[in-house]
């Protein structure tokens, strides 16, 4: 049950049982690897090899250098950093100056502050004129248990909207250390999503010869009864989800889709065409993420498997410990097998 | 406008410097709880919050929505320890759920939110919102005929977004002297101290060509604190008033003052114990 259904004012909760209640963690803390192995900032270390390369890359941040993994590049190029403040409005608007100078800027904050409070400032001063502005954001979906004022469920869905607009759901360490160079070599805005700390490398695992291509969806995993089509971290969760269900019998393929703007709609309905139960799974709300976009692509084309969604609900999510919410929204691995389980 | 002084401070013989002292443990003892917590801040604003809890402010503790009651706004939500500690203090929360700050189903979450516990007027978290929204309270209270003060406590981060200096403009062009904006100036923010990565200097300066009376003080000194919310509060033009108070992050923890500060204070599992018994040492009367 969460708090919007409950809509009890300041009432004491007790959703969890006491047993099980655990605490929030600190913001600076890595998304649990469970079980992988990990990479310490992708992002920060991809960015200074490839503007070893061109000097026309910069970096901005609005006071959360330290949480995006760009005090990597701050502190190997201290010359091409830019530490704009707690500003994010003008952070953006001059990575859009700079980008009009001719350098490629890479700008980090958290995914609310970037989707919420500079939207704006991006629409008209980057989209619109097609600059090559970089937006890498830390915290996407529910990565945080501080509440709706840090978790950036809606952040696919607002960008989504923006013409001209392309957009990165990274999984894993090796999605974002070769998506640095794809969004640079793209010549025009990209928002992406991070994440930052020790970052599990979980791609590899299941296809070692996988590597990130910008507006490519690719199968991670074969399987005859359930298709999953995934991005972010949930297709970390749908290949965990997948190893469970196949001892029961299930046997689930996983195509992931880090690029979820343009959609590789080629590949979706090559897929989708097959016959198997077509689930969606997104760290985003159910309202205009991948699951919404698959699902235009398939009626449009008129590809109508069975199609189920797994997202986050259409509410402001609770404060509290990430695995604790994680499993109360449905995005545990335990929470992504039971669901699909139920729809076969 | 003259206000009445709250009830709880005069007519109590608890001093403010035991309210202070007070407020600093119970943050102690909520961050020991967790292993975790913006010590740090809650330390240093401590006095700040002491002055304005048991002295300046006018609220009923069984009451926190009274209409009568001085509205005060966390627009800083990650300083959300240091509110609950005040907000137990003054009796607006219960003692015993300090146990429960951070966990799973709190009333106390790590980032303030209005819905979850009584006293917290707003939902902090992104910040920049508090001084807009004090500025449209503000003037529903005028609205409304009501002698009540809105306080704003925020912090020098906050200076940085451009929606505080739009409120500002704002608080000074509706001439909203019930407005009262508190600024915890640590010098300290996420990456590091902001007089080194966006500078509001010269600050007040900045506040009084925005049409504001100012006032800076240092945040630790209770005299000086609790003479600038007087004066605040006495200014006689119809302007909105700032004060700026200058504080240290870890006061009363003399272990933590001199450790390197950083915007979330690294505190080790057995160093939380070894704060309160130095903060004990000091205990004042
Ligand atoms: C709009 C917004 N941008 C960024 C953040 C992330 N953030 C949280 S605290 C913080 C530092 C802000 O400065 P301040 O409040 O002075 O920090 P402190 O004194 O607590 O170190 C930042 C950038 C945020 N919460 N809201
Ligand atoms: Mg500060």
């Amino acid at each position: 049950m969460t708090r919007a259904s409950m809509s009890r004012k300041y009432e004491r909760r007790a959703t969890i049982a006491p047993e099980n209640r655990i605490a929030t963690s600190a913001m600076i803390a890595s998304l649990a690897a469970e079980g992988y192995d990990t990479e310490p900032a992708p992002f920060g270390h991809a960015l200074v090899e490839l503007a070893n390369e061109r000097p026309e890359i910069v970096g901005l941040t609005a006071d959360l250098a330290k949480y995006t993994d760009l005090h990597i590049f701050a502190e190997a190029m201290p010359d091409r950093f830019y530490q704009m403040g707690m500003a994010e409005q003008v952070m953006i608007s001059a990575a859009a100056g700079l980008a009009r100078e001719g350098f490629v800027p890479f700008a980090t904050t958290y995914a609310v502050f970037a989707s919420r409070r500079a939207y704006d400032f991006i629409a008209m001063a980057i989209a619109e004129e097609n600059l090559p502005v970089k937006i890498c954001c830390a915290l996407p979906g529910l990565t945080t248990g501080y509440g709706p004022s840090h978790q950036a469920t809606e952040d696919l869905a607002i960008f989504r909207g923006l013409p001209n607009m392309t957009i990165i759901d990274p999984c894993d360490a090796v999605d974002i250390r070769q998506s640095v160079r794809a969004m640079a070599d793209h010549d025009g805005p990209v928002y992406s999503r991070l994440l930052r700390g020790k970052v599990p490398a979980v791609l590899t695992r299941y296809k070692p010869e996988y590597t990130f291509e910008l507006g490519r969806a690719q199968v991670i995993r074969e399987g005859k009864d359930v298709l999953v089509v995934s991005s972010g971290f949930m297709t970390m969760r749908a290949l965990d989800a997948a190893e469970v269900l196949a001892q029961d019998g299930i046997d689930v393929a996983v195509l992931h889709s880090p690029t979820i703007k343009p959609l590789d709609t080629e590949t979706i309905l090559e897929q989708a065409g097959k016959g198997r139960l077509l689930v969606t799974a997104e760290n985003h709300t159910i309202v205009g993420g991948l699951g919404e976009a698959v699902a235009a692509v398939l009626l449009r084309a008129g590809v109508t498997p069975t199609f189920c969604q797994i997202a986050l609900p259409d509410e402001f999510l609770e404060a509290g410990a990430l695995p604790t919410l994680h499993d109360l929204y449905g995005i545990s691995v335990e929470k992504v097998a039971e669901q699909i389980r139920s729809w076969i | 406008m003259m206000k009445p002084t709250s009830a709880i401070g005069p007519l109590s013989n608890v001093s403010l410097a035991r309210r202070a002292w007070n407020i600093r443990r119970k943050a102690l003892l909520m961050g020991e709880v967790q292993g975790q917590g913006y010590i740090g801040q809650a330390l240093g604003v401590a006095d700040v919050l002491a002055a304005s809890y048991f002295h300046a402010l006018n609220y009923r503790p069984d009451d926190p929505e009274w209409e009568g009651r001085d509205r005060f706004l966390l627009s800083i939500g990650h300083y959300a320890i240091a509110l609950y500690a005040v907000l137990m203090e003054a009796g607006i929360l219960p003692e015993d759920e300090l146990e429960t700050y951070g966990m799973d189903d709190s009333r106390m979450p790590m980032s303030g939110m209005a819905s979850y516990t009584p006293g917290m007027e707003i939902t902090g978290g992104s910040l920049g919102h508090g001084l807009g929204i004090a500025v449209g309270m503000a003037m529903g209270l005028k609205r409304k005929n009501s002698s009540s003060f809105v306080y704003n406590l925020m912090s020098d981060g906050e200076l940085g977004e451009g929606s505080t200096w739009e409120a500002a403009m704002a608080g000074a062009h509706h001439k909203l002297d019930n407005l009262i904006c508190l600024i915890d100036f640590n010098n300290q923010q996420a990456d590091g101290k902001s007089t080194e990565m966006l500078s509001s200097e010269p600050l007040e300066a900045k506040w009084e060509a925005f049409g504001w009376h100012v006032q800076r003080v240092d945040g630790n000194d209770m005299e000086a604190v609790v003479a600038a919310l007087d004066a605040a509060r006495a200014v006689a033009e119809s302007k909105p008033r700032a004060i700026v108070f200058d504080t240290r992050m870890c006061k009363g923890v003399p272990f933590l003052e001199t450790r390197e500060i950083t915007h979330f204070v690294r505190v080790e599992p057995d160093e939380w114990s070894k704060a309160l018994a130095v903060l004990e040492e000091g205990t004042p009367a």
